[in-house]
């Protein structure tokens, strides 16, 4: 009964919970799995911390909440900051590179790797899609779930004529993820 | 006065041919209103104006609250709903929307309208919702024994207000028309034919209509404040009224058995909440949109 | 018959249990809501209200909830299919017309995403605090069914079992979910509509003149409906009134109208109770839960089976009517009932009620704002089970 819990965590209008949607969706929707997200509720501001947690699992779903994810998919300093403490001994960090450091904080066994998602979005002509390049960025790393399944779900969440824009972005992280992860 | 409603049992057994029996249910009479009651009078115009309406009564419906004119819905051989204190305008709401082939009258009391259903009064208005609202308006809580009510003028004494009445009070057309009723008159139990006409014009007109009838209540109103029974009460509303049709609601307020402003004050007309909601989603949604009630008659 | 296709947006969604029940009700016909707004139920009406112009129905926000709850029963006189959407707060208020519903037998949904009370509590932590209240809250004696989904799944199929169950039995039916289970985004499968069993009002075939708003037979307490503006010049009244929908304020009167009324549910109990049991046949102990909580509450069950206790699962998928007699039936074998919700023990009692002595029962409180740890349940369960 292989369980994966996920912590997304980041600041409002990054599309955090697009994020974890999507990667619920994958899994739910078009990976055979079962999926459960719960969204943090706060005020709805943008710039303010924002997270989702998302349970991926082989087998029904119980207890609904993360408390010790095996995965952190972050993209703040804060988001950091808060989450690290709660990440699972010999769990993944997947994080932003360029609004996330380090800096020593992590616990000892943890896997760490950044992607550098806003720069690739920028590249791609648009800023917004960063949460989409993390999507890829963790599909690649993770292998949790087929790049077909976590594709289907991208163009299945974004608005209608973007889809393209979006894919480029998943798979830019995607293929970034797979050589991290090697 | 007429009391034709006090009558009616009385008629029957004697095979009379009452012309607003056809409008009542008569195996619901004898009414509960005390003698020298106006409730009933209203009900007679009430009844003369569904007959002059022409108006085919089965698309007619009637909703009231709870008090002494909250029974009328009971009386009326029409599609008739009495529903909770002060709700009869957010019922009569969704019984208009749901099917649009009705028209809607919410006939209730003074209390049950503007002080617990006030704020459904205020945003039925506000909204235009196509519904005609008569408010009976004695001044006092009948059906409880005479309490202050919110349009319970200055100085009289009521049971809860032992020492006399020091509230301010509601002016009723003012408030209707301020929160955008597209017609709205006044006119007291002396003065029936022109409420019955007031009644017609209000069925045939559409939007939030809103009809105040003064009306004695000679139990726990009159008699509590040495005013005599209900005849002397519909004496004071013929000596001291006078006809202003079209005049600024704000100057129609009342004051304790001080001169009446009675007529029709406003008259215009302004989209329905559904007509708007109708003509909003046919621009913003275009062929997607099928217009709401359309198949309704 | 089935459902409309117009209503039902038949695939696979990831969504979350206040959308889901949202597309229940639409499939099961609502095609009018008069709502207002209050976490953590908003979803549903926002839902609602954007979805309803292209079905074809009405959607309106009401000034309160005072309003909204007497508001959609106006318009079941109208003809239509209803629910009416709240929290603790906005139940609270609507708890007049709960009793109006049900003396005058109007079919409508009432969908109550639980949060914490008391009073504003905590408006975005999950809480199933009104289980009592739905039962209770009205004043008067009444009688209604309460169904208890634990999944975004299952608010989208008992969404249109309750209005089913609305429309057969003429009493308020309640959907008791929870903030969890509203905003939790799980794999929702809607099917073809003619998949959709959809109970049909119980229009009478009777003419004006022939027929009695409140006429029931000895075989049937249901009585049939007509709407307004049909011809049949129907009085309803929220007074104790007689077959023909008169005020009959008479005691004998009261007796026959509150008997016939009460006698709908609690003489048909037997064909409403839903308890999904796992593993009650020899358990000595039984978890009995609803709601989320019964998510939570399985997962304890199975790891306190893995360390070998003898423990059932009894998960109650309608609450009201409770089902009594199967407690009593579990009591002669099982030796501990353990009771775990998000309140302070509040369906414990009925449970406590229903056995009787025969059994110890446990309560396992949570005050709200998150579910249970799955080890609060494990240690109550392995405690029992010592």
């Amino acid at each position: 009964m292989a369980k994966t819990e996920i912590r997304v965590g980041g600041l409002g209008g990054q599309g955090v919970i697009l994020c974890g949607s999507i990667i619920g969706k994958a899994a739910a929707i078009h990976g055979g799995k079962h999926a459960t997200l719960i969204q943090a509720f706060g005020p709805e501001a943008r710039g303010s911390a924002c997270s989702a947690q998302v349970t991926v699992s082989d087998d029904v779903i119980g207890y609904p909440y993360v408390k010790n994810p095996d995965i952190l998919v972050l993209m703040s300093q804060d988001a950091f900051n808060q989450f690290i403490p709660q990440l699972k001994p010999g769990g993944m960090v997947l994080y932003e590179a360029e609004l996330v450091k380090p800096d020593g904080k992590l616990p000892e066994g943890v896997r760490a790797m950044g992607v550098p998602a806003t720069r690739f979005a920028e590249e791609l002509g648009r800023r917004l899609v960063l949460n989409i390049v993390m999507v890829g960025f963790f599909a690649g790393v993770t292998g949790l779930l087929p790049f077909e399944a976590v594709e289907k779900a991208v163009l299945d969440s974004v608005p209608r004529g973007t889809e393209e824009l979006n894919l480029k972005a998943l798979k830019k992280g995607y293929d970034f993820g797979r050589e991290q992860a090697v | 006065m007429s009391l034709l409603m006090d009558q009616s049992a009385e008629e029957l057994e004697c095979g009379m041919d009452n012309p607003v029996l056809p409008f009542l249910r008569k195996d619901r009479i004898p009414h509960i209103w005390c003698p020298g009651c106006g409730i009933g009078t209203t009900v007679n115009s009430f009844c003369r104006a569904l007959g002059d309406s022409g108006m085919d009564l089965d698309k007619i419906a009637i909703v009231s609250g709870i008090g002494c004119t909250g029974r009328t819905a009971g009386y009326l051989n029409l599609d008739s709903f009495h529903t909770t204190h002060g709700r009869a305008i957010p019922f009569a709401t969704g019984l208009k929307l749901a099917n649009p082939d009705l028209k809607v009258v919410v006939y209730s009391g003074d209390g049950d309208l503007t002080a617990i259903g006030g704020n459904h009064f205020m945003h039925a208005a506000r909204r235009n919702m196509d519904i005609m609202v008569v408010c009976i308006n004695n001044f006092t809580y009948g059906m409880t024994g005479g309490q202050v009510a919110p349009t319970t003028p200055l100085g009289p004494t009521q049971t809860t207000m032992p020492f006399g009445n020091f509230e301010s009070s509601f002016n009723l057309p003012f408030l209707a028309d301020a929160c955008g009723a597209v017609y709205v008159a006044r006119w007291t139990v002396y003065h029936v034919r022109q409420l019955a006409k007031a009644m017609k014009e209000g069925l045939q007109k559409k939007g939030f209509v809103f009809i105040e009838a003064m009306a004695p209540c000679p139990t726990l109103y009159s008699r509590r404040n040495r005013l005599g029974d209900g005849v002397d009460q519909v004496k004071y509303f013929k000596e001291r009224s006078t006809i202003k049709n079209g005049v600024d609601t704000k100057d129609v307020g009342l004051t304790y058995q001080g001169d009446i402003v009675v007529g029709k004050f406003v008259d215009r007309d302004r989209p329905t909440w559904m007509d708007s909601m109708n003509d909003h989603f046919g621009k913003v949604l275009g062929d997607k949109y099928e217009t709401y009630g359309a198949h309704h008659g | 018959m089935h459902a409309d296709p117009k209503g039902v947006l038949t695939g696979v969604h990831f969504i979350d249990g206040d959308h889901a029940a949202c597309e229940g009700a639409l499939a099961a016909g609502c095609r009018f809501v008069a709502g207002y707004p209050i976490t953590p139920s908003t979803e549903i009406v926002e839902r609602f209200a954007h979805r309803i112009p292209k079905v074809g129905g009405v959607f309106i926000q009401m000034e309160d909830e005072l309003a909204a709850s007497i508001a959609i029963q106006g318009a079941v006189w109208g003809g239509q299919k209803v629910m009416n959407v709240t929290s603790g707060p906005g139940l609270s208020l609507m708890m007049e017309h709960l009793g109006y519903a049900f003396i005058t037998e109007t079919p409508c949904v009432w969908i109550d995403v639980q949060r914490c009370g008391p009073s504003t509590g905590m408006p975005t932590g999950p809480a199933q605090h009104d289980m009592m209240q739905v039962k209770w809250g009205s004043h008067g004696d009444f009688q209604i069914i309460a169904l208890c989904p634990n999944s975004p799944q299952e608010c989208f199929d008992f969404t249109i079992r309750a209005f089913n169950m609305a429309e057969t039995w003429r009493v308020p039916v309640f959907l008791m979910m929870d903030e969890v289970v509203g905003h939790m985004t799980e794999r929702v499968d809607i099917p073809e509509a003619s998949e959709i069993e959809v109970v049909e009002r119980k229009w009478t075939k009777k003419k004006p003149g022939e027929y009695k708003v409140y006429e029931t037979t000895p075989e049937d307490p249901v009585p049939e409906m007509v709407k307004a503006g049909d011809g049949y010049r129907i009085h309803v009244t929220g007074l104790t009134h007689n077959e023909k929908g008169y005020p009959d304020m008479t005691v004998p009167n009261q007796e026959r109208m509150l008997g016939r009324l009460i006698g709908k549910i609690t003489q048909n109990a037997h064909k409403l109770v839903d308890v999904r049991e796992d593993g009650v046949e020899g358990a000595d102990v039984v978890v009995v839960s609803y709601g989320i909580t019964s998510r939570v509450a399985m997962a304890a069950v199975e790891q306190a089976r893995a360390k070998g206790a003898k423990v059932g699962s009894a998960r109650l998928v309608i609450a009201w009517p409770f089902p009594a007699e199967r407690m009593k039936e579990i009591a002669r074998t099982a030796k501990v009932f353990v009771v775990p919700e998000m309140n302070m023990g509040q369906m414990v009692q009925e449970v406590e009620r229903a056995v009787a002595g025969a059994a110890k029962v446990v309560s396992v409180p949570h005050a709200g704002g998150s579910v249970h740890e799955v080890d609060t349940i494990l240690n109550a369960i392995m405690e029992a089970a010592r």
